[in-house]
């Protein structure tokens, strides 16, 4: 058999950065969470506070620290099997991905360490200017990053020559047409990735009666900030089609699975697109409501997959159903904001278990939307790499034999498995374990490492389990 | 033509950035390799104790290399890491498995070997790879077009694995010479025992290196033997801190081992400059063939000066504040 070196490529590309992204999407919204809880102890002295930021940092710790090992794979995954890309767009990325480097550098080495182990090492002021700083530092990484896909997705600001592209403007390529769309999805993303967590570990928590008062409270923010982010998002989303619709107009086609240019399209609600027949084997939709929310008018004409050739199509199944998963995962979302805003009216959104289970499921939620989300951004543009500019396979490594790209993505797939299994379980540890700190291990800490921020032995049973168990009442109940 | 020649500042720039990758990772990957061969299990904790406030720090340096050969001189990307593929993967797998054992090592009770394992075999993936990179530097690289086009396993030859040995007999000495720097009692004398015989092998590899380099590749022959009239100073300076190493350790000094091995490697290193300047991509390309746009260089040299002495001076504040002997039972349990 023939290995494919560019089909093995994409899967070992999609692989490494779809495990990449489910960390960094998370700290980005922790982050900022973080912050926020430093900025509130700060202000009110209320020791609350302090006990969820010291609780959530230890999380965040064990998170980044898996961000950044993932992380460093990904800046050599352009030279290794993508090196005609990384060749032709090393003026625009190179600068910009340096950048993102440096950014991320930049707040790990000077606030990070600060944040995780200063606590008692310096005033409380800078304390809470760390905790901003890192969080101003992940927002900065992603935009740079964001730049750097967006550019991808719509290049501008740039002009062939000699096959390299060339920066005509930084200013265009930096903030080409859809980045602005995909900025503000993705922050939103991120936030509503950290609400949803930290509202989904409280009521799981909550539904065990543990620092009910602490855990009460960080609910209580999260079910705010949804209320406000959740249908926020979906606008963004919608406008963000909006723009995909002007740019890449068949990448919404896949995501519509409309395979003819018309009018009255209706929005698919099931379907089987089937790439053979360029036609969907079976639909059920509703008349007219594609047209309508794309055009503005039922009437509107929405371009077709069978306008372009064959083998320029993407693979439309994949946008098209996970499209449909993102959009899911966003209106149960909008679901749950209502839902919290319901049972707050009469106090009851903390002591509701049907509610607080929803809430531990929807923990995960997010993932899958960003990962889907990311999934049509990606799949719907194929087969361009740069979109219009250059393709797939113009940009695949030439020496990469099949053989090699084999070794590797099973390489990558072991490793990860062993590593991220390892960091998964001890994430659950730090979970089980719960809020309370060990004090006496502070001293002997020392920074610059993330993970040892989190005082939590690897293996179970090492803990004096009695002080937390789970049944035991603590706090108002 | 541009006012200012950025390679060149570029090529300074990336010079400095690899030089202290090694020096600064190279110790703590040393402390990994000599990892299983402590006296035991506390000296361990000592060891891994002694650097696990700066590997961290230490090993973002090959990230900045990375993303800064990209913005720079893109065509050394481009070409060393499909070239160098397999390695690479091996580079980074090493990496990860001891970054985080890191981090997991002082977490685990029963599963503390598993860990040591880790910590010690990625240490020792890594820093072969590394080693065997600067092999394949020494050979050059079969490009056409500006592509590579040579084979998968090409840069794995006889050289380059007594490159890759070299350079784990080198970290190896770097890492015994800073436990004496950081250490005291048993495990330093154990670390003062080892450092003579490493120095040894470390003399023996580079000795034969540097014999077999002229019949590996031409162009270095014929530098070294048209230059050799100021090319001489860059040996004998190692010579000299090689044998600075063996004195001090035989007066059992504290710090002089540690720099005197510093030097051994900056020499050597510029040793390998000199052989391949002005060429990035031997045997074919130098540095103006390699540069990105003026622009591009231009637009992230203006952040990175910026940025690069905040690092610096983090940097040197950290070693600060962790400066002094590291005691068992400091630190974690
Ligand atoms: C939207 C956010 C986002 C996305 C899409 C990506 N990253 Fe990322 N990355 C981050 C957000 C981020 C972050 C939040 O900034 C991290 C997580 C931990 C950290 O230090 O920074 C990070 C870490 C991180 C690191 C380690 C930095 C360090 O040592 O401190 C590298 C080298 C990369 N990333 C490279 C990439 C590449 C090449 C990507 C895509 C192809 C990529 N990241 C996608
Ligand atoms: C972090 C979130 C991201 C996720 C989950 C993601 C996901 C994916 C997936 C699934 C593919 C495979 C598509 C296919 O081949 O059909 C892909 C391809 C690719 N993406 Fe992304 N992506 C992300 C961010 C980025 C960013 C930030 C960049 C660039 C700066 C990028 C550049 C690429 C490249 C170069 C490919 C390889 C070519 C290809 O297979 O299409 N991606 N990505
Ligand atoms: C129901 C509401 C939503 C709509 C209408 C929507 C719309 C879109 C569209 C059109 C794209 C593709 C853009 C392109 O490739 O050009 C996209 C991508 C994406 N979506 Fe959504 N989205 C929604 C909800 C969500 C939610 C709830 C999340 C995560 C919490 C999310 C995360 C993402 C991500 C990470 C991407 C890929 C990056 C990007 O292109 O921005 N989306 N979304």
């Amino acid at each position: 058999m023939d290995l494919d070196p560019l089909l093995l490529s994409r899967i070992q590309f999609a692989f490494v950065v779809s495990f990449h992204a489910i960390f960094p999407v998370f700290t980005i919204g922790l982050a900022s969470f973080i912050a926020v809880l430093e900025g509130l102890a700060f202000k009110t002295g209320n020791p609350v506070w302090r006990t969820l930021s010291g609780f959530w940092t230890r999380v965040f710790a064990v998170v980044f620290g898996m961000g950044v090992v993932s992380g460093i794979v990904m800046s050599f995954q352009f030279g290794t099997n993508w090196s005609n890309f990384a060749q032709a767009s090393a003026n625009f990325l190179g600068p910009v991905l340096s950048y993102e480097v440096l950014t991320a550098f930049f707040l790990e080495a000077a606030f990070l360490g600060v944040l995780l182990f200063g606590r008692d090492k310096v005033p409380a002021g800078v304390h809470l200017l760390a905790a901003v700083m890192v969080a101003t530092g992940t927002l900065i990484s992603t935009f740079w990053i964001l730049a750097a896909n967006s550019w991808m997705q719509t290049p501008a600001g740039v002009e062939m020559q000699n096959g390299m592209f060339h920066v005509t403007s930084w200013a265009e390529a930096l903030f080409n047409p859809s980045f602005p769309y995909r900025f503000g999805h993705m922050v939103m993303a991120s936030f509503l990735t950290g609400s949803f967590v930290v509202s989904g570990v409280s009521a799981w928590y909550l539904l065990r009666n543990r620092e009910v008062e602490a855990n009460r409270k960080a609910l209580s923010m999260c079910l705010w900030l949804i209320l406000v982010l959740a249908p926020a998002q979906v606008l963004i989303g919608d406008a963000h089609g909006l723009n995909t619709l002007e740019h890449q107009p068949y990448k919404v086609a896949a995501m519509e699975g409309n395979w003819e240019t018309q009018s009255h399209v209706p929005l698919l609600l099931f379907a089987l697109p089937d790439r053979e027949s360029q036609s969907n084997l079976f639909e059920v939709g509703i008349p007219g409501l594609a047209s309508l929310i794309l055009k503005h008018d039922i009437n509107g004409v929405v371009p077709g997959l069978r306008d372009i050739p064959r083998d320029e199509q993407p693979v439309v199944p994949v946008v098209f159903w996970s499209f449909r998963i993102m959009v899911a995962m966003g209106l149960m979302m909008v679901l749950f904001a209502i839902l919290g805003l319901v049972l707050r009216r009469n106090g009851r959104y903390w002591k509701t278990p049907w509610f607080l289970q929803g809430l531990r499921f929807m923990s995960i939620a997010p993932f899958i939307a960003v990962e889907t989300g990311w999934f049509v951004t990606e799949t719907g543009r194929a087969p361009w790499l740069v979109y219009g500019m250059m393709t797939q396979a113009e940009a695949v490594t030439p020496s990469l034999t099949g053989a090699m790209a084999l070794f590797t993505l099973i390489g990558y797939m072991v490793v990860y498995a062993a590593v991220f299994s390892a960091g998964l379980y001890y994430l659950m540890r730090v979970l089980y374990v719960g809020m309370e700190e060990h004090e006496e291990d502070y001293d002997s800490d020392r920074p610059a490492r993330p993970l040892s921020a989190a005082h939590v032995p690897f293996e179970y049973g090492d803990d004096n389990a009695g002080s937390h168990h789970p049944s035991a009442p603590q706090g108002g109940n | 033509m541009h006012s200012f020649d950025l390679a060149l500042i570029w090529a300074f720039i990336i010079g400095f950035g690899v030089i202290m990758y090694v020096l600064m990772d190279g110790f703590d990957l040393g402390v990994g390799i000599l990892f299983p061969f402590a006296p035991d299990e506390a000296s361990r904790d000592v060891m891994m104790n002694s650097v696990a406030p700066v590997w961290d720090g230490n090993e973002t340096w090959l990230v900045l290399g990375g993303a800064g050969l990209l913005a720079a001189f893109p065509l050394v990307y481009t070409i060393l890491l499909p070239a160098l593929y397999i390695g690479v993967f091996l580079l980074l797998a090493g990496l990860i498995f001891r970054g985080v054992a890191f981090e997991f090592r002082f977490k685990a009770r029963t599963s503390r070997y598993l860990w040591n394992w880790a910590f010690a075999g990625g240490s020792t993936v890594a820093s072969f790879a590394q080693g065997a990179v600067v092999g394949a530097y020494i050979q050059g690289f079969e490009t056409a077009n500006k592509v590579y086009v040579g084979g998968a396993l090409d840069w794995l030859t006889p050289f380059t694995v007594l490159t890759g040995l070299g350079m784990l007999a080198g970290y190896a000495l770097l890492g015994s010479t800073w436990l004496i720097l950081k250490t005291e009692g048993e495990l330093q004398d154990w670390a003062y025992r080892i450092t003579t015989p490493l120095l040894a092998t470390v003399l023996v590899v580079f000795g034969i290196v540097s014999v077999w380099t002229p019949f590996v590749n031409d162009m270095v022959r014929e530098r070294w033997f048209s230059t050799i009239d100021v090319i001489w100073v860059l040996p004998v300076l190692a010579l000299l801190c090689a044998f600075q190493i063996f004195r001090s350790v035989r007066r059992r000094f504290n710090g002089m081992p540690f720099v005197a091995t510093m030097g051994l490697f900056i020499f050597t290193y510029l040793g390998l400059l000199v052989s391949r300047w002005p060429y990035v991509v031997p045997p074919n390309y130098t540095i103006w063939d390699a540069s990105s746009a003026y622009d591009s260089q231009l637009f992230l040299l203006l952040g990175l000066l910026f940025v690069i002495p905040i690092i610096l001076t983090y940097t040197a504040w950290t070693y600060w504040v962790f400066r002094g002997k590291v005691r068992a039972g400091e630190g974690y349990h």
